[in-house]
């Protein structure tokens, strides 16, 4: 039973971290270096927006993903009762 | 009109630097004496009970450098988009460290990064490999923080460099002796305020300045505040290509090399012993998490308003300087002229400064460090301010300085002389042990620090790929794949540390060959500082083919790694 409890946990804490980690390697690896002469014939305010992304947006985007890992996270440890 | 008042207040530069040098140093030596440590737990760990706060604040400190704090935006104001790839990877390490690492390594609850490799692969062979890696990789990264001490005392407060090099080898002696863990994480929380005040102020002022806007990041992307309409970085773009320069937003490297630093930057942060070690300090595994955000947060503070300073810097310098007769230079130029920082020399002897992209016309030469150092100076701004920077770039180069003695004397005292020599060493033995060990790392950091040797340049990178090459794979195989053994590792570690390294001295330092090596010979079109992505991904294929032909670890081993997935009951750090 625990060891069943254990393999659900750890599941759904894979799928969290398939997730986080994709929008990770699209804000940086892909907007901000392989899309980048693409984006930039966008602007946001006076930024291109590839170059944001590289100098700005990615390092934003990163802040925001671990914080919402840890809701994530604290809401599962919850559920399976590892909050203790 | 702020800037007049508050000149004509105010005192010489020197007299400043003193005030604020020496009211900061009291405060790091006074918290010290406060937190000293009496237990080896307390030495390593800090008593494993920091705040996610208090830790988030330390490990900031602990991460940003010398380099983050005087070299970066210097860096990327020469190399424009490029210089995105130390913004990307010194920050998306992160993301890989607080969702990957820490919460499991905070779980497992030990004392060292070796630890975990020795025990997780139940081996005395492979601990050795961990220490060997962790020594290398700190050892290399504290001689260019020494460094920076040194050079910041000689700028500000025109002592010898050696002489500031001592002066800061004993303040670090005399708090990371005595306080240990304890004593670091909290005089980092104090450095922390102090370097990111001093970062933030001539940020500010410059970003008002040139832009209207008190917001650095958002006064990157807005139009100058001269009227004329512009954004600054198309203003820049312009002003580079007119010099022969490439598009400030558009970089000279190639796709692959940015590709690869920037991985091997995020992967190498994720796997330095003196970030990951911060994590053991905190109470519980939600902790572990939560000061991971927080410490990225505050490390974006200032990532996110570099590349801001490094436009506006950039900008101020070809605009000041371009096309104007040297005769007229402000006097910062003569300055730091004296310093060596910055060179002129008038080839084709018209008086004026040519500044090109073509280096046989090109007449002056700007070290990246006189960015930060004298960017308060170009903008004229007030002396304090200037004295701030100096205070500041101490701040970082101490806090991290501090972070990696640490490492190196918890590396010797616990993993190699109370868990591979004499394992029934008492606990007072070990921490006398691990006092003695600091009071030596002090030494040899300071030694290289005054004898730099050839390859400090490059301490950085090769720093970054090692623990890329040798640590990242080893616990993220470690914590995530139960079947990974012993034998799979070790090879693993060894053949990714031994192929960067010889990467790193063939290619970079030019050892094998009468002369450096050109571009064109790269494995991959990738550089010495990109390599690491690529020792990595060695260090996992080595892994996991070694693995398959060899017996699966004891069931007990594969009891932790089911273990150290659940976060419940999680105790405090312990042999």
């Amino acid at each position: 039973m625990t060891e069943s409890k254990s393999k659900a946990y750890w599941k759904e804490n894979i799928r969290y971290l398939y997730i986080l980690l994709a929008v990770w390697f699209l804000v940086s690896f892909v907007a901000g270096i392989m899309l980048k002469d693409v984006l930039n014939d966008f602007k946001l305010g006076g930024f291109k927006l590839g170059f944001w992304f590289a100098q700005q947006g990615s390092m934003y985007v990163f802040v925001v993903l671990i914080f919402i890992y840890v809701r994530l996270m604290n809401k599962l440890d919850k559920k399976y009762g590892y909050d203790k | 009109m702020i800037n007049s008042i508050l000149l004509a207040e105010s005192l010489p530069v020197q007299t400043w630097t003193y005030i604020l040098v020496g009211i900061t140093f009291t405060l790091y030596i006074g918290i010290a004496i406060w937190a000293r440590a009496g237990s080896t737990k307390e030495f390593y760990v800090a008593g494993g009970g920091v705040s996610p706060l208090a830790n988030g604040m330390a490990t900031a400190a602990d991460w940003m450098s010398a380099a983050s704090f005087i070299s970066m935006a210097g860096i990327i104001s020469f190399a424009g988009y490029d210089g995105a790839v130390y913004l990307m990877g010194w920050t998306g390490g992160y993301v890989l460290l607080a969702l990957l690492l820490a919460p499991y390594l905070r779980k497992f609850g030990k004392f060292t990064v070796p630890d975990f490799i020795g025990d997780r692969y139940y081996s005395n062979t492979a601990r050795l490999v961990g220490v060997i890696c962790a020594l290398l990789v700190s050892f290399t990264y504290v001689a260019g923080q020494m460094r920076g001490v040194g050079l910041v005392f000689s700028r500000f407060l025109e002592v010898d460099i050696n002489t500031g090099v001592v002066i800061g080898m004993l303040i670090v002696l005399f708090y990371a002796v005595l306080g240990g863990m304890k004593g670091i994480t909290y005089t980092q929380v104090a450095q922390y305020c102090v370097l990111i005040f001093a970062f933030m102020v001539p940020a500010i002022f410059i970003s008002i300045q040139m832009t209207g806007n008190p917001i650095p990041q958002l006064g990157f992307g807005s139009e100058l505040a001269d009227g004329s309409g512009t954004f600054l970085l198309d203003k820049l773009d312009g002003l580079s290509t007119d010099l022969g320069f490439a598009e400030y937003t558009e970089g000279t490297k190639s796709l692959v090399d940015v590709f690869a630093i920037t991985l091997a930057l995020m992967v190498g942060t994720a796997g330095l012993p003196h970030v990951i070690v911060r994590f053991f300090t905190v109470k519980r595994v939600k902790d572990a998490r939560k000061s991971a955000g927080i410490a990225l947060f505050l490390i974006v503070i200032l990532y996110s308003t570099a590349p801001a300073v490094a436009a506006f810097a950039r900008t101020n310098m070809i605009e000041t300087l371009s096309n104007q007769p040297y005769a007229t230079v402000p006097e910062w130029f003569k300055k730091w002229e004296t310093t060596g920082l910055i060179t002129f020399v008038d080839k084709n002897n018209d008086g004026l400064i040519q500044y090109v992209a073509d280096k046989n016309q090109n007449e002056l030469v700007v070290d990246n460090d006189i960015m930060v150092l004298a960017n308060p100076e170009i903008a004229e701004l007030p002396n304090w301010v200037i004295a701030l920077v100096a205070a500041g770039a101490l701040a970082a180069a101490l806090s991290t300085a501090a972070g990696l003695l640490l490492v190196i004397s918890a590396s010797v005292s616990h993993d190699l002389i109370k868990k591979i020599i004499n394992p029934k060493i008492s606990e007072k033995n070990e921490l006398v042990a691990a006092r003695l060990s600091a009071v030596v790392a002090v030494c040899v950091a300071g030694y290289f620090g005054i004898n730099p040797p050839g390859f400090v340049a490059a301490t950085v990178a090769l720093a970054f790929g090692l623990a890329a090459a040798s640590f990242f794979p080893a616990i993220i195989l470690g914590i995530f794949y139960k079947r990974m053994n012993k034998e799979g590792a070790i090879a693993g570690m060894i053949v990714g540390i031994v192929t960067m390294l010889y990467y790193m001295l063939k290619y970079k330092l030019g050892w094998f060959d009468d002369v450096l090596p050109s571009k064109s010979e790269w494995w991959f079109g990738i550089s010495p500082e990109g390599f690491g992505s690529v020792a990595m991904l060695l260090n996992f294929i080595v892994s996991i083919t070694i693995m398959k032909f060899t017996p699966a670890p004891p069931q007990d081993v594969q009891d932790i790694v089911e273990r150290i997935r659940i976060p419940s009951g999680a105790g405090e750090a312990t042999h």
